[in-house]
Order: structure tokens, then C-alpha cells, then sequence
């Protein structure tokens, strides 16, 4: 499983990637779009999971980046927002949609689950 | 409630006016009394004055009129009265002037003449001559007075000194009034006679009865001392004494006002008769005269009064509605002034949360992985498995992210739903949410706090956010009433189809009796001294009404206080928040 994980927060990111690859993932982590999309370029992966605010491009914009790019990639959002308007664009867009701090199993079975095709 | 309760206006209760720094703008008492005179005055006023304006006037050219028809009708009968004696006297002189002395003082002659006036006049009973001794040297007539000496009577000498003279009404032949003229004839140098006439009062008595009289009007001859002298109806028989003083001499005719003591009062014309002794009197009864004009005066007077009360009514009732209505709605100016006051408030509240929660998660989230990366450390690393102290170090920092994470989610929650509209909730959740906010306070002052919701209760569709504003009002109140040690009961049920309910009942301090009514009123306030606003109430009954519910409160002091809302499953399709149909 390869997943890349997009948050502007670094040491969060770098971290959260350390335990997913405790789990028998394979992450790597961007912290803005342009790192991410060099990534996406360069490297394939199944699940993309998004920060939905970020400085310059936020992950629903990075999102249809990347979708032209990888068209079969999957999705999570992670907010720490808890905003209206994110979780409408999130919940109609079919995507999962997590709070921060995240559950890193819930996390896990999100992973597992959008890569699995059930959702995003 | 006593009447006076039930109608008194609201803006003249005294607790209207608020505390000190009132809301109200404006001293309503002071602009209705103010309004109320001022109106009454300027329509009162001119009305009232015109009216008395208008009696005076009236009233005068009553009594001015009455005057002068009595002053015409005494004009016209003193000139009749006149005219009789003239006529008579004339005649008498005639008589003198076509026959000698001689011829006169033939009884044969004298006869025929007094058929002759008995013809042509009637009302001559007899004719006699009198020798200037004063000897009745001829009669003609009904009594036997031939050879009377009449030399030391006082008309006798009257006549000599007058050349006529006209008696006084007198009792005569068969007891029934006559009167008498006399006239002098002089002849040659220094000799006369004297013709004198007998007359009935029948001719006499007809100038009166004839006489259209209004007012009760009694129309007589009095002499100077009072005595009547002509049939009166009113004031006693012929020869008794007037029971009106004898009015003063006057030249032309008067009328006067007299009034008898404690009876009624009189309007008298009279007119001295010149040459005689009598005074013709006209006497009418004031009030019979002043009839019409006092039902006049008391239609006026009546519709005086029915205007002043309508006036007053009118504008008592109008101005009280109208600073009523002022009142009202500058209370609900106000009102709506603090509700979007509130509903800022909050907005700027909730933002300022919703902006804090999302900062410090970030953090919380780094502390999150942090740790959780040490606790995955220790699970895939034997290095540090063993340890169970560092272990459980880590365990309690994650645990209390966990909590952090709570609160904040709580909060963004909170915030989240605040500009919603209608949604379709579960309403133990909702409850729960809002009762996560004061979960420490309760526990800090132990207050046990019951949530009972039926298994299947359906779900409904309100508005999150203001149902929520609601609970946390609500049970905010509760813990001030308790204070602590007690209990919040909150239980929702089923009212039929349409509606649901939910109570809240705290084991509080409870309101008194005479406040129930009160305290969903905007500003009334039992907290002044904390800074109390009295809105909270004001503002939760508001809220329900815009989400088409209803609440009622029940309470007993010392015992509780229990606040019963009634909401709607579904919201109806409202335009006013104002319209809540009740069940």
C-alpha cells in the first residue's frame, strides 16, 4: 500500500507517515501542493490523503490536481477546521472526512477501505 | 384581578418603567397625562364656552321676548281700557252738549237716553244729574236715588275739581260690581252739572276675558291699594287684595319679575290707567312662560354632557391605545435591538471558539502523533516494550489528547451548526453535545444530571444550533436555582403526532408566584446585582417560537422549577417568527 500524506504541518505529517509505515504502509509526505504533485508525478500510489487547509492550494483544489494526473487515485480528507462548508464539499464529493487529532486506526481503516474501493 | 388589574394599561405599571438606565426612552405616563389634558383642554375648552355662550343668549332673548310680549299685550289692553272710557265718556258728553240742562233734568227724558245708551252701548244701569249743591236733581234708573245729596262725597268734588271723574269698581245694584263715570257741564257763568252714569263690569270684564294669554296669563284691574277690581283666575275674587305687592308708578307700561317667597316665580306687566285708580295687571307664571326654554336648556345641557363624556371617552380610550402601541413598540425595538445584540454576541463568540479550537488543534494533533509514534516505538521496538513505566507515561499523554481533542470537537461543533438551519437531528445527541459543555461544572457542584429518552423516539427536524442555545439556557438556569447539591432531570417524550416534548426540572430554589408570569418578559431579571440582563429567558422564548414550539413554566418555591417545551417534529413553512399556533 503506498499512500502520500499533504499537510502544511510538518512535523505532524512526518510523523503521522512514521506510523503509518509502522503499520506495513508505505508513506510519503508532501507539505504543500507543489512537493505533493512532484510526488504524484514521480511515484505511483493508491491513496492520496489530503489536508483540506492549506496556503496557497487547499486539498479539494489539489485534489482535481492530482485527478488529472493519477484519474484511479483515492482520497481522504483531514481537517482541523471542523468547517460547514469543508465537510459539505467533502461528504458530497463521496470522500471520507477525518477530524484532527486522527485515531491512527481509524485512520488505518479508512486507508484500508478507500483503497479497497468501498469508498472515494 | 380586580377590573382596574385587567384593563390598566401596560405602560402605567410602575415595573414597566425598568430600572435605572431604563430602556424605554420616553416617561409614558407623563406623555399620556400630558396628551389626555392637553386634548381635552382645547376641545373641551371652546365647546364648554360657546355652550354657556349660547344659554346666555338664548336664555336672554327668551326672557327678552317674554318681556316684550307681555309689555305688548299690557300696551294694547291699557289702550282698549283707555278706549272704553273714552268712548263712555265721550258719550256722556255728548249727551251734555245736545241737551240742556233743562231737558236733562226731565226723569222722561233722562229715561229715553238711557235706553238710547243702553242700545247703542249697553252695560248703562242708570243716568242721574247732580245740581251743583250736589243734589240729584234727575235719575233715571234701577235704584231710587232721586234727591241724593252727594255735596260731601269725595268723587262729587272730584269731578267739580277734575271736570270727569271714573270710579273704582264697587258692589251694586244686586250685590254685583258696577262702576260709575261722571261728567261736569258748565253753563253760563260759573254754573254746571254733573251727568253721572252707572256702569255693569260685564263689557268692562269681556276687554280681559278676551285676551289671549300665554304662560298661565292673568289679566286684571287692581286699584292703588291692591284690591282687585275685575275677575282674576288666579289671584283671589273681585274686591279682595292682591297677593302681589302694588307695583310703583309709572307713566308707561313695565314689566317686571316677582318672585313669592318659597312659590313661584311671577312675570307682572302692568300699566297705570291714567284719569282712574286702576292698575291693569298681567300676571304670568314664570315657569309655564320659561317652559319650552327649559326643555331646551336641558336638551343643551344634556348634550353638553353626552358630548364632554363621548370627548373624554374618545380620547381617553384613544390616546391609552395609542401610548400603548408606543410603548409596545418601543419594548419591542428594544427587544429586537438586544436579540441582534445577542445573536452577535454569540456569532463573535462562537467564531472567536471556533478560531481557538482550530489553532490548538494543530498542536494537539502534533502532541498526537508524537506520542503515538512513542507508544508505536515501544509496541514495535523491544528496546522500549519492557518498560511499563515510560509506557504508561505515554498512555496518559495520549489519553489527555484525547480529551483535548473532545473539547475542542465539541466546541467546533457547536460553532459549526450555529448558522444552520433546519436539520434533521437526533435528539439525544443534541443533548448530549450541549450538556458536554457543563458536564465539569455539574460534577464540580454535584448536581446529578438525568437524561431520559424514549428507545425509538424519531427523529426531528429543527434548527441544531437554537435547540441547543435553548438547552444551555435553560440548564445554565437550573444550576443557579440549585446552586449545588441537586438534581436536573431532562426528559423527552412523545405528544402525538405532530409534537414532542421536553422537560427540564431542576430540584432549584423555584419562583415565586407573582415572578412566573413575568420572567419570559425581555428584561426581567432576578440576577441585577450579577450583571443579569433578564434576556435569557426572553431570548429562549423567542427561539422556540421561531422554531414553531411553545414553552410553560411550573414551579414551586423551595421545591423546583420545571420548564416544559413543546416542538414540532417538522417545522411548518413560516414566514413570521411571530405565528406560533398553540395546541
Amino acid at each position: 500500500m503506498r499512500v502520500l500524506l499533504v499537510d502544511d504541518e510538518v512535523e505532524y505529517v512526518a510523523t503521522l507517515a512514521e506510523r503509518l509505515s509502522f503499520r506495513g504502509v508505505e508513506a510519503r509526505w508532501a507539505s504543500n501542493a507543489k512537493e505533493a504533485l512532484a510526488y504524484i508525478n514521480q511515484e505511483p500510489f493508491d491513496v492520496a490523503v489530503l489536508d483540506v487547509k492549506m496556503p496557497k492550494m487547499g486539498g479539494i483544489e489539489l485534489k482535481r490536481r492530482i485527478e488529472e494526473i493519477a484519474p484511479g487515485m483515492r482520497f481522504i480528507y483531514l481537517t482541523g477546521h471542523g468547517s460547514e462548508d469543508d465537510y459539505k464539499k467533502g461528504i458530497t464529493d463521496g470522500i471520507s472526512y477525518l477530524i484532527k487529532p486522527v485515531d491512527i486506526d481509524q485512520l488505518m481503516k479508512v486507508i484500508n477501505q478507500a483503497a479497497a474501493g468501498r469508498i472515494g | 384581578m380586580s377590573i382596574i388589574e385587567r384593563y390598566k394599561p401596560a405602560f402605567l405599571d410602575s415595573s414597566a418603567q425598568g430600572p435605572k438606565g431604563s430602556r424605554h426612552t420616553l416617561n409614558y405616563k407623563k406623555i399620556w397625562q400630558m396628551v389626555i389634558f392637553l386634548t381635552a383642554a382645547v376641545t373641551l375648552v371652546p365647546l364648554i364656552t360657546i355652550t354657556m355662550l349660547d344659554y346666555n343668549v338664548t336664555q336672554k332673548s327668551i326672557e327678552s321676548e317674554i318681556s316684550l310680549r307681555t309689555r305688548r299685550t299690557v300696551s294694547n289692553t291699557k289702550r282698549t281700557i283707555v278706549s272704553f272710557f273714552s268712548a263712555r265718556r265721550s258719550a256722556l258728553d255728548f249727551i251734555v252738549h245736545d241737551n240742556d240742562i233743562s231737558v236733562l233734568s226731565n226723569t222722561n227724558r233722562l229715561e229715553e237716553i238711557l235706553n238710547d245708551l243702553e242700545i247703542s252701548f249697553g252695560g248703562f244701569v242708570d243716568l242721574g244729574v247732580i245740581n251743583d249743591k250736589g243734589v240729584q236733581i234727575a235719575y233715571s234708573g234701577a235704584y231710587n236715588l232721586g234727591g241724593k245729596d252727594y255735596s260731601d262725597q269725595a268723587w262729587f268734588n272730584r269731578v267739580v275739581d277734575m271736570g270727569v271723574y271714573k270710579s273704582e269698581v264697587f258692589l251694586g245694584f244686586r250685590n254685583k260690581p258696577h262702576l260709575v263715570i261722571a261728567v261736569k257741564c258748565e253753563f253760563g257763568e260759573s254754573g254746571f252739572y254733573v251727568l253721572r252714569a252707572t256702569l255693569d263690569t260685564d263689557q268692562f270684564n269681556d276687554i280681559f276675558a278676551t285676551l289671549e294669554l300665554n304662560g298661565e296669563g292673568d289679566a286684571f284691574l287692581i286699584n292703588h291699594e291692591g284690591v282687585i277690581q275685575t275677575p282674576s283666575r288666579y289671584q283671589g275674587d273681585v274686591f279682595s287684595t292682591v297677593s302681589i305687592l302694588v307695583p310703583p308708578y309709572s307713566d308707561y307700561t313695565q314689566v317686571q319679575e316677582y318672585r313669592q317667597e318659597d312659590k313661584e316665580q311671577f312675570i307682572v306687566g302692568y300699566a297705570y290707567i291714567p284719569d282712574t285708580n286702576f292698575i291693569l295687571m298681567i300676571v304670568k307664571q314664570k315657569a309655564a312662560l320659561m317652559k319650552s326654554w327649559y326643555a331646551t336648556r336641558s336638551n343643551l345641557i344634556g348634550f353638553l354632557l353626552l358630548s364632554i363624556t363621548l370627548i373624554l371617552g374618545v380620547i381617553v380610550l384613544g390616546t391609552t391605545y395609542l401610548v400603548n402601541q408606543m410603548f409596545f413598540s418601543d419594548r419591542k425595538r428594544a427587544m429586537v435591538m438586544h436579540r441582534i445584540e445577542y445573536d452577535n454576541k454569540l456569532s463573535t463568540v462562537g467564531r472567536l471558539a471556533a478560531g481557538v479550537a482550530h489553532e490548538i488543534n494543530n498542536p494537539l494533533a502534533i502532541i498526537n502523533e508524537k506520542a503515538g509514534l512513542i507508544k508505536d516505538l515501544f509496541v514495535y521496538r523491544e528496546k522500549y516494550s519492557g518498560d511499563d513505566k515510560l509506557m504508561g507515561l505515554v498512555e496518559s499523554v495520549l489519553s489527555s489528547v484525547t480529551r483535548c481533542g473532545t473539547i475542542t470537537k465539541r466546541l467546533l461543533n457547536f460553532a459549526r451548526h450555529m448558522d444552520e438551519s433546519f436539520q434533521t437531528v437526533d435528539i439525544k445527541t443534541v443533548i448530549k453535545e450541549a450538556l458536554g459543555f457543563l458536564v465539569k461544572e455539574a460534577e464540580y457542584r454535584s448536581i446529578e444530571i438525568v437524561v431520559t429518552v424514549p428507545e425509538e423516539f424519531p427523529e426531528v427536524e429543527c434548527d441544531r444550533g437554537k435547540l441547543q442555545q435553548v438547552l444551555l439556557n435553560i440548564v445554565n438556569n437550573a444550576f443557579s436555582a440549585i446552586g449545588s447539591e441537586g438534581r436536573l432531570t431532562i426528559e423527552v417524550q412523545t405528544k402525538n403526532e405532530q409534537f414532542w416534548i421536553l422537560t427540564l426540572a431542576d430540584t432549584g430554589c423555584g419562583i415565586p408566584e407573582k415572578d412566573i408570569e413575568m420572567i419570559f418578559e425581555p428584561f426581567y431579571t432576578s440576577k441585577l446585582d450579577q450583571g443579569g440582563t433578564g434576556l435569557g429567558l426572553s431570548i429562549t422564548y423567542q427561539l422556540i417560537e421561531e422554531a414553531g414550539g411553545f414553552i410553560k413554566v411550573e414551579s414551586e418555591v423551595g421545591r423546583g422549577t420545571s420548564f416544559i417545551i413543546t416542538m414540532p417534529f417538522k417545522p411548518k413553512k413560516r414566514k413570521e417568527a411571530n405565528t406560533c399556533e398553540s395546541f
